[in-house]
């Protein structure tokens, strides 16, 4: 598999509730070792998946948010947040556990168009 | 053109498999390939062969079975989903096969459109 | 690009996202996304103005499936699945919005 194409994940579905955000995680990290050109888009309740201090012990389940910091470590450098989403939930980037680039609306819309991709869970 | 498709639902709670399976059938009679279904999340059990609808219904697991066996579509199940949902070897349908996640990235990779049917 | 939308605009927020975010392409409403293209309903305004960058598309069996296929707004292409999949085709790239 030697063609490299453009894989965009868009998460919009908040952690924890359901466990889309863990499954998009684990294909992922799987795509990144494809050599593939990854890119992470968080919209909607997805930017929730990177709120910082996420405490998991008491609902009993896997904490799986450090994992964002570990993408980094795969090369997968190219995370997005729509601006609109953030400032809908009181939120800015540094309420975020990694860094991000954040977007107005009509440019990731563009960069949407640009993929080969679009994988959403 | 080559197609890879995507299921994320189970069989009969959400209407994304059955929208996947005509599909998959409009695009093989329009004379295009579909190269390999994979399924993920709860789209797992889409691939239990202990699946028993009522008579009157749709079998949504033998559809995907024929599929496979009339136009040599790889069913692939993923199999970290699979086995944290209870299936294995032991009740996979004919016709499915359970391997990894490099599966659904080679879909991409390999083929023309990779469609993705879920919640 | 071709959108996909599969649910209902009056329960969750799938196509505004879309409507958002993208600027012009293709839009399939699919499933309980068909519930978007008929007249009456609270959204029928949304669509009529996306119809200004967006050629928007219904899945014509999931129309007729829930009782809707005469209040179809005017200007919305059905299409059956051969259609959905010439739309996946026609189109360089193509998102579910799930």
């Amino acid at each position: 598999m030697s063609d490299i194409k453009k894989f965009m994940f868009v998460n919009r579905k908040a952690p924890h509730g359901t466990i889309y955000a863990l499954e998009s995680l684990e294909v992922v990290l799987i795509t990144a070792a494809f050599d593939q050109d990854v890119s992470l888009v968080f919209l909607d309740d997805g930017v929730y998946q990177l709120k910082k201090g996420q405490q998991t012990k008491g609902i009993a389940t896997k904490n799986f948010s450090p994992a964002y910091r570990a993408l980094e470590g795969y090369d997968i450098e190219k995370l997005y947040v729509e601006k609109e989403s953030l400032e809908a939930r009181g939120l800015s980037a540094a309420d975020l556990l990694v860094d991000v680039t954040v977007l107005e609306r009509a440019e990731m819309g563009e960069l949407m168009d640009q993929q080969d991709v679009v994988l959403s869970f | 053109m080559k197609f890879g498709i995507v299921v994320n639902e189970g069989p009969y709670q959400h209407q994304s498999s059955d929208t996947a399976y005509l599909f998959c059938k409009a695009a093989i009679e329009k004379g295009h390939e579909v190269w390999r279904v994979f399924f993920y999340h709860d789209g797992v059990n889409n691939a239990s062969k202990l699946t028993e609808p009522p008579q009157d219904d749709r079998h949504i697991v033998n559809r995907w079975s024929k599929l496979n066996e009339e136009h040599g579509v790889d069913l692939v199940v993923c199999v970290a989903a699979a086995l944290r949902r209870g299936i294995k070897e032991e009740n996979l349908a004919k016709g499915f096969r359970i391997s990894g996640l490099g599966q659904l990235v080679e879909a991409g990779v390999k083929t023309d459109r990779l469609i993705v049917f879920g919640d | 690009m071709l959108h996909i939308i599969n649910k209902s605009p009056l329960t969750n927020s799938a196509l505004d996202s879309c409507l958002r975010v993208a600027q012009a392409g293709d839009i399939l409403l699919i499933e309980d996304a068909v519930y978007a293209a008929t007249t009456g309903n609270l959204f029928e305004g949304k669509i009529r103005e996306a119809m200004g960058r967006f050629k928007v598309y219904v899945l014509q069996p999931d129309l007729e499936a829930r009782g809707l296929a005469d209040r179809l707004i005017a200007g919305v292409t059905p299409v059956d699945y051969g259609g959905f999949v010439e739309l996946t085709t026609t189109n360089k790239n193509c998102q579910s919005w799930l």
